[in-house]
């Protein structure tokens, strides 16, 4: 009865240490995929609205980025990799024979395959140069877009895109490239998945738009991206005439620093989970050093006779220990067990909602496997050794004595 | 085999001070076959456990097979136990969970007796006590002559010079007490020191020799020992007759 309810308090502690561990480890590795969709360690500029008045200007003076500013920036932060802006156009008419669907054209630069990990699917390509220069008509499209208008690789009535002409605005275009499926859930103005990527120039003329949506910038080094944001305040002050301390006049999002936030987070979510599986287990290792000096208690008497027969500490200690870890093996054996098998089942079920797609699938990986066993051997000598030290410490003629 | 010079044991339990001992002087030679018999609260356990090195005189000397245990470490003090004593209880103390067979084992695992030889010799003495057909018996299935007979074949597993007995046949029936004596004469008749503790002067009187304990001191006196041992008799008949 005791010792069931002991190994129970240790499934349960082994059981909440794993799955929590587990959980938090398929959600740090779901952030990652995250970040790495969106694209590694990029920040994304906005323009806005003057806050402050500067120079005889007035306030709330709205700042709009031209295509130059690209060129700007580039020459004037060479600790920067790469620089992009784009053009976004929201619900346009893209068709391909019979089906039209209405969906978001982007008209971006050929750095985007890499800053913003656009990468083509085995024979198609990315926007390059000469597409820019020469405004060419051409299409990148994400992976969604290619199931609604061609359908799905390998389903019936599937054509290759690649090569095909579909039409967007009226205007056709060819289709050069398909982006490989990606794990995107931070995003600014919708998922790369079901976009069109034109060239920049291309757009301008079809959209007759000259104002970017947004910069992208990406930096040499994860390290400066501080120093970047203060170099970009001090040059885009300069050239839209706005206070350097006008932090309404730009907006940044950071995704590395949002990327180490959540991970800072997700970091601490992990360690705190632990403890409250550790302390769980630690109730645990109480419970079966309980056990044990209740046994001890119970046997002082056989205790003294195997002294009367020669037993030396360590052999009269090692049965309590190895009672002490036998029976915290058994619950952190079952307690493990359980993990993988939940673990499993939620690894089998399809990622169908939301939230579960945030939270990731419980990934017991062998790390929190061992820290796991660790912890149980741990609990396992430390409560069996202080009770098989009071067993060693029995005085055997006391423990013999019969009236 | 034993010899003890001036052997005192108090024991202190706080606030009174128990003299259990008092300037105690025994000489067992090796291959005799003795009885320490005395009133309840004598002394006999007492003596008996500094004899098996279970516990330590307050005074005196003691030597145990031509060697003094003084100061000699409780690891040194569990060896001298496994080879050279065996022990037999009142109570048989054997492991409840355990075989007779495993019961016997015992001992020679703590004296780190390979497996083999191991089982071999667990079989052959309880065999020779006449329990070749309980080997996996545990000892709730076996009566209490049984029982004894188990322990008297794990206090011969390391094949000691010397076997100390405290009342073993105090909680058995006239008839296996006998039983269990006879074994004992067996023993010693091939060589073995025993020391017998009892209250049974028919137990006492198939020893070679008597010593008589009382107020934790050895009489010699025959006198006194046959007077108490009279007065002795006379309580045990008339229990019976009530
Ligand atoms: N561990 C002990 N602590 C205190 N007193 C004890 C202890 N063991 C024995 N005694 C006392 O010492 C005396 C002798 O006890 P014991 O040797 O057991 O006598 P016997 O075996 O002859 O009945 C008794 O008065 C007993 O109460
Ligand atoms: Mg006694």
């Amino acid at each position: 009865m005791r010792i069931s309810l002991t190994i129970m308090a240790i499934i349960w502690g082994t059981l909440s240490i794993t799955m929590l561990l587990a959980f938090g480890e398929g959600l740090k590795r779901q952030l990652e995929k995250n970040r790495r969709g969106l694209g590694d360690g990029i920040l994304i500029v906005w323009s806005g609205q003057t806050e402050k008045p500067y120079r005889g200007l007035p306030r709330g003076r709205p700042i709009w980025f031209k295509r130059d500013v690209i060129d700007y920036i580039r020459d004037q932060i060479p600790e920067l990799e790469a620089v992009g802006g784009e053009y976004m156009n929201w619900g346009r008419e893209i068709t391909y024979g019979e089906k039209t669907i209405s969906e978001k054209v982007n008209g971006v630069l050929p750095d985007y395959e890499f800053m913003r990990s656009l990468y083509p699917m085995p024979g198609g390509r990315f926007l390059n140069k000469l597409d820019i220069e020469r405004k060419r008509r051409v299409v990148f499209i994400g992976n969604q877009l290619r199931d609604e208008l061609f359908g799905e690789p390998g389903s019936p009535g599937y054509t290759d895109p690649v090569g095909k002409m579909i039409t967007i605005s009226g205007i056709q275009f060819t289709v050069i490239g398909v982006m490989q499926k990606k794990q995107q859930m931070g995003m600014y103005s919708g998922p790369d998945w079901s976009t069109a990527f034109i060239p920049i120039t291309t757009f301008e003329t079809m959209y007759n738009r000259r104002t970017l949506n947004n910069l992208v910038l990406k930096p040499k080094g994860v390290s400066q991206a501080e120093f970047i944001k203060d170099r970009l305040y001090q040059i885009l002050s300069s050239k839209y005439q706005f206070d350097p301390a006008d932090k309404r006049a730009l907006s940044i999002w950071d995704v590395i620093e949002s990327a180490r936030t959540m991970n800072k987070v997700m970091v601490g979510m992990q360690i705190f989970f632990g403890i409250i599986g550790g302390l769980t287990l630690i109730v645990a290792g109480v419970g079966v050093a309980n056990i044990m000096y209740v046994a001890v208690r119970e046997r002082t008497a056989e205790i003294g006779v195997k002294m009367a027969m020669g037993a030396k500490r360590g052999q009269v200690m090692a049965q309590f220990m190895l009672e002490a870890l036998l029976i915290s093996a058994i619950g952190g054996g079952l307690g493990l067990f359980i993990s993988f098998a939940i673990a499993a089942a939620l690894g089998a079920i399809p990622v169908q909602s939301e939230a579960m797609e945030w939270l990731g699938k419980p990934t017991i990986s062998v790390p929190i496997a061992l820290v796991t066993i660790a912890v149980l051997t741990m609990i396992g000598l430390i409560s069996g050794y202080f009770p098989a030290r009071k067993a060693a410490s029995v005085n055997p003629v006391e423990s013999l004595r019969y009236e | 085999m034993i010899k003890m010079r001036g052997i005192r044991k108090v024991y202190d339990t706080g606030r009174i001070e128990v003299e259990a001992l008092k300037d105690v002087d025994l000489d067992i030679k090796g291959g005799e076959f003795v009885s320490i018999v005395g009133p309840s609260g004598s002394g006999k356990s007492t003596l008996m456990n500094i004899a098996g090195c279970l516990d330590v005189p307050s005074e005196g000397t003691y030597e145990l097979d031509g060697e003094s245990v003084e100061g000699l470490s409780m690891s040194q003090l569990a060896d001298i136990r496994n080879r050279k004593i065996g022990f037999v209880f009142q109570a048989f103390n054997l492991l409840p969970y355990a075989t007779a067979f495993e019961n016997v084992e015992l001992p020679m695992m703590f004296g780190k007796v390979p497996a083999r030889e191991r089982r071999k010799r667990a079989r052959e003495l309880l065999e020779r006590v006449n329990l070749g057909d309980r080997l996996d018996h545990r000892p709730a299935e076996l009566s209490g002559g049984e029982m004894q007979r188990v322990a008297i074949a794990r206090s011969l597993a390391m094949k000691p010079k010397l076997i100390l007995a405290d009342e073993p046949t105090g909680n058995l029936d006239s008839k296996s007490g006998a039983a269990i004596v006879d074994l004992f004469e067996e023993l010693w008749k091939s060589g073995t020191t025993i020391l017998l503790i009892t209250h049974d002067s028919t137990v006492a009187t198939r020893t070679n020799r008597v010593v008589y304990l009382k107020d934790g001191m050895v009489r010699s006196q025959a006198r006194e020992m046959a007077a108490d041992m009279k007065a002795l008799k006379e309580r045990k008949r008339l229990d019976t007759m009530q």
